[in-house]
């Protein structure tokens, strides 16, 4: 009784090669499409309140600072609070329907369930007013927001992506007044004004655990 | 589900697909879905810390379901709809409050983060607190959020509501007439504002009656003034005026206080380099208290025999000139103590001081007044104050209300705080009393008296409602409310205007027309000025000049104190864990071990090693304690140093009625303390023969090892003032160089980290444990897992006795992780989890650990913890809102230590760099363990700033690190115990 | 052949295969095992291990979902039954490839009967030893993530290759796969036999993928011959290599006990100490499972009589070793640590140590122990315990009082800890038994070479007499 044809070595070497190549070529491909760049980035939430930070920040030129008002004095960048947006809509707009929520919140004191865009990966201590006051602009990790019709997330903010900037600022140190400036390049590379700011500042961001992890 | 999921993702494009899953996150169907995938996982999805493990199964569930599936879930961002003034998201607020216990009030700061109270410091304004807080205090938070305590209006178990209960009273107090029949039996307070309400009622109802009883009471002590000055007087001591004390029977370091001003003072005349003469404490105890541990000599008497030691020591003070008479016979060795003890104090007239304990008679207070007089140190070192509360026979008045409550002359009994069923005398069955009569209690959480009432009133915590208390030198607080009450309690201040029949019944508006009238004028500013600064100008109580007769005193002295009865006697003390039974719900505090036992989660029967051998019990055997007819069991717990046929017993244990932390955790001895022995007075003891597990956190007394009988050093170094001096003047010695294996860090540069403990100032009463818990989100893991070893505890209190076992020397340790700069752990963990920061600090990233362990058993102080299981897996969702939002909250399989509160180094850092990037100052940063410390024993900064207080301490003769030898090279040192023994007893 | 049959204990030295067996004899033998049904023995003792391989499963499961607190660690014994299993385990995985490698290098012809079982034992051995470095983290996912040093764009860390425990990852695996290799490779012609015999088109499937195509001509005898050498040469070094690093966990930390640089060396005698016990205890077994008397001889369990006698006291100088050093440190926290492991609460478990390795070998210097098996077998399993003794004694006695008094402890294991090591024996056994059923539990070929040379021998003996 045969079983092997005589072929049978050439077949089972080539089976053997093709399985070795394509477990190589899956775990590569994994690699990459699990990496932050794919999985994070792009995140684009739909929000209870088709907000235009375009339109707001870009068209009107409102300055970031005007809404997200805690951005130099906390951890937290602050969502504003509704009465910020009444400010302006109890006149602009007071009888658009899209903005109903707005006005119910504003009536029943009820929060607006904002999705949350940028979230960074657990046991993380981020603080904006260590990076804002230092001369990292708002651009350097949430984009050209003044161009996003909906907020969408740009960077992977991944440990790796935060140490590429830790360990070489230079890049995106800017003076402090400009950081709400996202539209803002100076003249010649960046690179050699952040240098001259670290020097001038004495900015030297670490990069061991417990800066960021406690 | 996972089909569901996958359909989702089939049928739709990548980003409509988000709007799906964010409907699917947020559906109870998915919730029980991950439920059910990952029992272990989704209970962990509720705290705050360990989402990443939620991102981990949803990773995990939705892998399968292909590849946009691996994001995370959807979370809601929800602003205020109207500003808060002054609220900043993110940073936390800071308000003074003041809290009082057993009558005793000390200022606090609570820090509020998004409206939660989080956090407990003590107020540098306040006279009894000085920025200090001790153990209670800083678990005060806890009970706030304690899921069990009493939450509803009930009637009888029923449930009913605030406006019933005042309809019936309404109707109830016109029956009062002129109050005859009714009784307020209150716990003792310091409030001005009651105290106006209580002249209030008494004026509605003239013939009822108001006591007020605390089960830890300070009645002796006013009692003995009356009985030397003939009125009720407290005396304040100016310890760090005294050269020479002389405690009898005064635990005055630790509960005989409950604040933290003496151990200020106290502790500021032990530390050599301040180039002030070390203060010398003689200690005359019968428990060894942790006061007894800093003593420099110490006698073991029992409480009853204090009086006679009392008389001989006036004696040999010779303070009337007649002859004294001791009682009974102090032995040669007591003499001989006496006599240097005296001498001593004579030795610096003006500048010593006779403190006589709470539970001593008021005998021994008239003689330690007389004695203080003899020695000119009244008005030096001892000053009088009227009492901030109503003094007055306490026990002669429950007496009475018992006896009326029996003969049915009391219709309506009203009890505003405490827990009296559980803590009254044990005379009268209490039980039984409380049906004679509509009983409306007020209590914090539903206790034993709550039980036995006819209306059930939620009583208000301190830190949710407006109040006013005392100081006991009268400096008077405004008590803010930090958050809503959670469960709509009021306050016996809200209880009694009802009772006065007052029009406004907030405790805002009672408390705020009280100081209103007091100020008249300008009362807007001066009101918002005690809010801002916690205490009141001017309130403190003028100095009362006090002269005693001594040859009249001595005579009625002389004439009340009889001989103590041999034989066995109990003791009762306040307790670590519960003070008086009011912490008894609380996880915290029984989890930190008693200082002296390091016993945890029960009381013991504390007895000396001869009596032990002499009733044939060793640790866990069941006693049975009898007097006057009445018994209790509590198992006996060996502690050297205790007093020879004495056993000390602590309150509060045992609660019937209690939460579910406390219920049935350790033994009640209340039902054994009657009038006749209050605090201390015969009893028998018989060993049952039944065992009871006791669970301590340090199985083993001392430095000196079994087997070898050789002591350990480089641990806990010790000195006389005499060896000190010699160090100090040929200067530290040299570290002999060590080759290392790995290269080192530049620590030259900016800041760099240490610490310095300081042995000599260190009492060990547990404040820096709890402050840390309550700072780290330092789980709690019970009895059971404490006795395999596994408590959390970043900084613990090691206690060494040394010398003799009857009568020995004990010392305290604080160990927290030391920061080594050659760490043993780090060069052993495979996944870097734990690595040395730039700044000198050994990080632990949870994120990282995978839980070898490996650093754990490298580590020579045995400082890390680990999370052997999800310890924070049942915490009720209330309990979870005083976690410290600045720390992570840790899962299980992590390994966790201190790490010098680097939450509160990077906020200060991140404040100097927006301030313009200026240096942070020496003392800027404080550690929790620092803040809450009443002796100031610890020390924080950057060594690398010869200015810094701390680089100063490290360059101090007696500094030393632990386990120098091993060459790890701690950023932690310690500062060697110099005790200041009188050369005539060594 | 009537003047052959003469005591082979009389003679110095009989025979490796005995019982006049011939070429075909052998095979039959062996394969018939394979090819036979399974004798009921055979049946009863898996009904023993499967079951407890299912406690292993369960433990682990519960162990994953709830966490390390399920097992008796606590602080101080950060490491409690879970690397003590795993030293012991691995330390039996030394007596396999030992026994192959080395011995085959030395050409130690008496090796050929037992060296195949032996080195299924190790590779078994290292399977359940590898369980424990995985699973006493009680995250295991995390623990395979993070201890290979995969290039992680995601953190931009890496492992701490200070660590003993990454050198032990690396080791470990490595002498897995080697031996893994080694024991197929030295399988291949065998497999190729089975084909060969085979009946069902089946077996005939299976064996014929196995044995990668082997034919037995000239060509491919001297390629395998090249490769087996080879492979002999690479793993002998791994025999010394894996123990001293498991060694180094304990070596380079700096608990009194642990810190010492004797542990290398006396861990590797340890190691072949164990092995050699466990492959006399498995022998013994399926001698008398399957009948093998005539090719697992006296002269084997002899000989691993010896070097289990060798090790013993080399174990046992090492024991003394460490007392004298800790003296002559005169450090205070070493002589302590040794002291207290003798008299110390954990005495009962260092004098059992003492009783079974140092005491219970030394029967082996009489001829009656070496060639009787049920002296043998009692005292080996004697050794199985004695050893495993030795590591709880090193990790739980030194970890228990260490350097503050205040924080000692005592460690207790739970029924988790118990189930899981139990658990270990029947996964251990399950895949043993296993292989004695479907491979050929002793290298056909090299016997046949063996016996060739033996039988040539006997030829020139007797002048060709018939």
């Amino acid at each position: 009784m045969t079983v092997f044809s005589k072929q049978f070595d050439t077949k089972l070497r080539l089976a053997a090669g093709a399985v070795v190549v394509l477990l190589g070529a899956g775990g590569a491909i994994a690699a990459y499409l699990f990496h932050p760049r794919q999985i994070d980035t792009g995140y684009t939430p739909v929000q209870p309140v088709p907000y235009s930070h375009k339109l707001h920040a870009g068209n009107l030129g409102m300055d970031c600072l005007y809404c997200h008002t805690t951005v130099a004095q906390s951890n937290y960048a602050a969502v504003p609070m509704t009465e910020v947006c009444m400010n302006c809509h109890v006149r602009v707009k007071e009888k658009s329907p899209k903005l109903q929520p707005v006005r119910d919140s504003y009536a029943s004191g009820k929060p607006i369930p904002w999705v949350k865009v940028h979230r960074l990966p657990d046991y993380v201590y981020f603080n904006h007013r260590a990076h804002v006051t230092a001369g990292v602009s708002c651009v350097s990790c949430h984009g050209r927001v003044d161009q996003m019709v909906e907020v969408r997330q740009v960077q992977p903010l991944s440990m790796a992506w935060c140490l590429e900037c830790h360990r070489n600022p230079a890049p995106h140190v800017r003076p402090p007044e400009l950081v709400t400036k996202l539209d803002w390049q100076p003249e010649g590379d960046p690179a050699v004004l952040g240098a001259k700011l670290i020097r001038e500042k004495g900015i030297h961001p670490p990069d061991n655990c417990s800066a960021c992890h406690r | 589900m996972n089909e569901l999921i996958q359909l989702n993702l089939s049928s739709q494009t990548g980003r409509k697909y988000w709007r799906s899953l964010n409907q699917l996150a947020d559906t109870p169907e998915f919730r029980q879905w991950v439920e059910r995938e990952f029992p272990e996982g989704a209970s962990e999805l509720l705290d705050s810390g360990s989402r990443r493990t939620l991102l981990k199964l949803m990773a995990a569930g939705f892998g399968l379901a292909g590849l946009t599936a691996c994001r995370r879930p959807v979370e809601k961002i929800l602003p205020l709809s109207k500003g808060v003034e002054g609220y900043v998201h993110g940073r936390p607020l800071h308000y003074a409050t003041a809290m009082e216990t057993c009558g005793i009030a000390s200022g606090l700061i609570v820090e509020c983060n998004d409206g939660r109270p989080t956090k407990v410091e003590g107020n540098p304004r306040h006279p009894f607190s000085l920025g200090a807080t001790n153990a209670f205090q800083q678990a005060a938070i806890l009970d706030l959020y304690d899921p069990d305590r009493a939450r509803q209006v009930q009637k009888q178990g029923v449930k009913s509501s605030w406006a019933e209960f005042e309809s019936w009273w309404l109707e109830q107090s016109a029956k009062l007439g002129d109050g005859s029949g009714l009784r307020i039996l209150s716990a003792r307070s310091t409030s001005p504002s009651l105290e106006a309400l209580k002249a209030e009622i008494a004026k509605k109802y003239p013939q009822s009656a108001w006591v007020e009883y605390e089960p830890v009471s300070f009645d002796r002590v006013t009692e003995g003034a009356r009985m030397a000055f003939g009125q009720a007087l407290v005396p304040h001591y100016r310890f760090e005026q005294a050269d020479v004390i002389v405690s009898l029977d005064c635990d005055f370091l630790g509960l005989d206080t409950l604040s933290a001003q003496p151990v200020k003072q106290f502790a500021a005349r032990r530390k050599p380099e301040d180039g002030r003469e070390l203060n010398r404490l003689y200690s005359i105890e019968s428990n060894f208290t942790i006061t007894g541990a800093m003593a420099d000599h110490r006698m073991r008497a029992r409480a009853s025999d204090v009086a006679s030691v009392a008389l001989a020591l006036a004696r040999e003070l010779n303070v009337s000139g007649a002859e004294l008479n001791v009682l009974g016979q102090n032995s040669g060795r007591q003499q001989k103590f006496l006599a240097a003890a005296a001498k001593d104090l004579m030795a610096h007239r003006g500048r010593s001081l006779v403190v006589a304990g709470p539970r001593q008679p008021a005998e021994v207070h008239a003689l330690a007044a007389l004695m203080n007089q003899a020695l000119g140190n009244t008005g030096q070192t001892v000053v009088y104050t009227r009492p901030p509360f109503a003094a007055g026979d306490t026990l002669g008045a429950v007496k009475k209300l018992a006896e009326d409550l029996g003969a049915g002359r009391v219709s309506t009994l009203v009890v505003l705080g405490g827990n009296p069923v559980f803590a009254l005398p044990a005379d009268a069955d209490w039980n039984a009393l409380f049906r004679k009569a509509a009983v409306a209690a007020l209590t914090f959480d539903e206790n034993e008296t709550w039980k036995a009432a006819l209306w059930q009133l939620p009583e208000a915590h301190p830190f949710e409602t407006w109040g006013d208390v005392r100081a006991l030198d009268g400096t008077a607080s405004i008590q803010q409310p930090q958050i809503q009450p959670l469960y709509g309690g009021r306050s016996a201040l809200e209880i009694a205007a009802l009772i006065a029949g007052r029009e406004q019944r907030r405790g805002y508006d009672i408390v705020r027309s009280y100081w209103a009238a007091q100020w008249g004028a300008q009362a807007e500013q001066k009101w918002k000025k005690a809010l801002f600064e916690g205490v009141i100008d001017g309130t403190q109580f003028p100095a009362v000049e006090a002269k005693a007769d001594a040859p009249r005193v001595l005579a009625a002295v002389q004439g009340a104190l009889k001989p103590a009865p041999a034989g066995i006697e109990t003791v009762f003390y306040p307790s670590w864990h519960t003070l008086d039974g009011r912490f008894a719900n609380n996880a915290w505090m029984h989890e930190t071990p008693d200082p002296m036992t390091k016993l945890v989660w029960d009381n013991a029967a504390l007895l000396s090693p001869a009596t032990a051998k002499k009733l044939g019990v060793k640790d866990g055997d069941m006693l049975e304690l009898s007097a006057g007819g009445r018994q209790v069991r509590c198992p006996a717990l060996v502690l050297p140093g205790h007093a020879d046929d004495s056993i000390s017993l602590q309150l509060g244990f045992g609660r019937s009625a209690c939460g579910r932390v406390g219920r049935g955790v350790g033994h009640r001895v209340e039902g054994l303390r009657a009038a006749a022995n209050f605090w201390f007075g015969p009893a028998e003891a018989r060993k049952t023969g039944a065992t009871y597990k006791l669970v301590t956190t340090q199985e083993h007394h001392t430095l000196i090892e079994p087997i070898t009988g050789l002591k350990r050093h480089n641990i806990v170094e010790e000195f006389s003032l005499e060896e000190y001096r010699h160090r100090a003047e040929h200067g530290k010695h040299e570290e002999h160089p060590a080759t290392d294996l790995f290269g080192g860090f530049d620590y030259s540069k900016g800041y760099q980290w240490g610490m310095a403990i300081d042995l000599s100032a260190c009492i060990g009463c547990n404040a820096c444990m709890v402050a840390c818990a309550a700072e780290n989100n330092i789980p709690v893991v019970g009895k059971e897992q404490v006795a395999k070893g596994r408590e959390m505890h970043w900084i613990r209190l090691d206690r060494y006795f040394s010398g003799d076992e009857e009568d020995p020397q004990a010392v305290m340790q604080p160990m927290a992780c030391v920061q080594c700069e050659k760490a043993p752990c780090e060069s052993v963990c495979p996944v870097a989890a734990t690595v040395h920061s730039p700044e000198g600090i050994n990080e632990m990233a949870y994120n990282r650990c995978v839980g070898t362990r490996y650093c754990l058993n490298n580590c020579p102080y045995k400082v890390r913890r680990f999370n052997f299981l999800n310890w924070n897996k049942d915490i009720p969702e209330i309990r979870k809102m005083v976690f410290n939002p600045d720390v992570t909250v840790r899962m299980r399989g992590v390994m966790e230590k201190c790490n010098y509160c680097v939450q509160r180094i990077e906020e200060k850092r991140s404040q100097a760099k927006a301030e313009g990037r200026r240096p942070i100052r020496d003392g800027e940063i404080v550690t929790a363990c620092q803040q809450a410390c009443p002796a100031d024993a610890i020390v924080f900064g950057n060594i690398n700033d010869p200015e810094s207080r701390v680089a100063k301490l490290k360059q101090q003769a007696r500094d030393y690190s632990a386990l120098e030898e091993l060459n790890t090279k701690p950023r932690t040192t310690y500062l060697a115990r110099v005790r200041n023994p009188n050369p005539e007893l060594v | 052949m009537a003047d052959l049959a003469i005591d082979p204990r009389l003679e110095l030295n009989p025979p490796l295969v005995q019982g006049g067996m011939t070429y075909s004899d052998v095979t039959g033998k062996i394969s018939s095992i394979v090819e036979g049904k399974a004798p009921k023995q055979w049946w009863i003792a898996m009904a023993v291990a499967v079951p407890l391989a299912g406690l292993l499963f369960l433990c682990l499961g519960y162990l994953v979902a709830t966490g390390i607190g399920v097992w008796g660690n606590n602080s101080p014994v950060g490491w409690g039954w879970d690397i003590t299993n795993f030293v012991w385990w691995i330390g039996i995985g030394h007596a396999g490839t030992l026994i192959s490698a080395i011995l085959f290098l030395f050409r130690q012809k008496w090796r050929t009967s037992i060296n195949r079982a032996a080195e299924a034992m190790t590779l078994f051995a290292v399977a359940c030893a590898a369980i424990y470095p995985l699973f006493h983290t009680g995250r295991p996912w995390r623990a395979a993530y993070w201890l290979f040093p995969l290039p992680n764009e995601f953190l931009h860390m890496w492992q701490n290759f200070r660590s003993p425990l990454m050198w032990d990852v690396f080791a470990v695996s490595t002498y897995g796969t080697v031996s893994a290799l080694f024991w197929f490779v030295g399988l291949v012609p065998d497999l190729a036999t089975l084909r060969d015999r085979s009946t069902t088109p089946l077996r005939k499937t299976i064996y014929g993928l196995l044995s990668l195509g082997w034919r037995g001509s000239a060509t491919q005898w001297r390629h395998y011959e090249l490769a087996y050498l080879l492979l002999a040469g690479l793993s002998t070094p791994l025999v010394l290599s894996v123990h001293s690093i498991v060694s180094f966990d304990f070596a380079t930390s700096l608990l009194p006990g642990w810190h010492t640089t004797i542990f290398p060396p006396y861990f590797v005698a340890g190691a072949v100490f164990s092995g050699f016990a466990m492959v006399v205890t498995l022998m013994t077994l399926a001698r008398w499972i399957y009948g093998l008397e005539n090719l697992i001889t006296m002269k084997h369990l002899e000989n691993m009589c010896k070097v289990m006698l060798a090790t013993g006291m080399i174990v046992g100088f090492a024991y003394g070793t460490e007392f004298f050093i800790a003296w002559y440190s005169n450090n205070q926290y070493e002589r302590f640590i040794f002291l207290n492991r003798a008299f110390g609460p954990y005495w009962w478990a260092y004098w059992s140590m003492i009783t079974c390795n140092v005491i219970a070998p030394q029967f082996f210097w009489f001829r009656k122990f070496r060639t009787s098996i049920p002296a043998m077998f009692v005292l080996s399993i004697f050794i199985n315990i004695g050893m495993w003794f030795e590591r709880f004694v090193i990790i739980a006695t030194s970890l228990h009082r260490d350097f503050l008094p205040s924080s000692w402890g005592y460690f207790t294991p739970t029924w988790v800890d118990i189930g899981t090591y139990l658990g270990t024996f029947g996964l251990f056994l399950t895949l043993f038994l296993l292989f004695l059923r479907f491979l050929p539990s002793i290298a056909i070929s090299e016997v046949k070479g063996v016996l060739h040379q033996q039988v040539s021998a006997g030829h020139a003996a007797h002048g060709g007499s018939h």
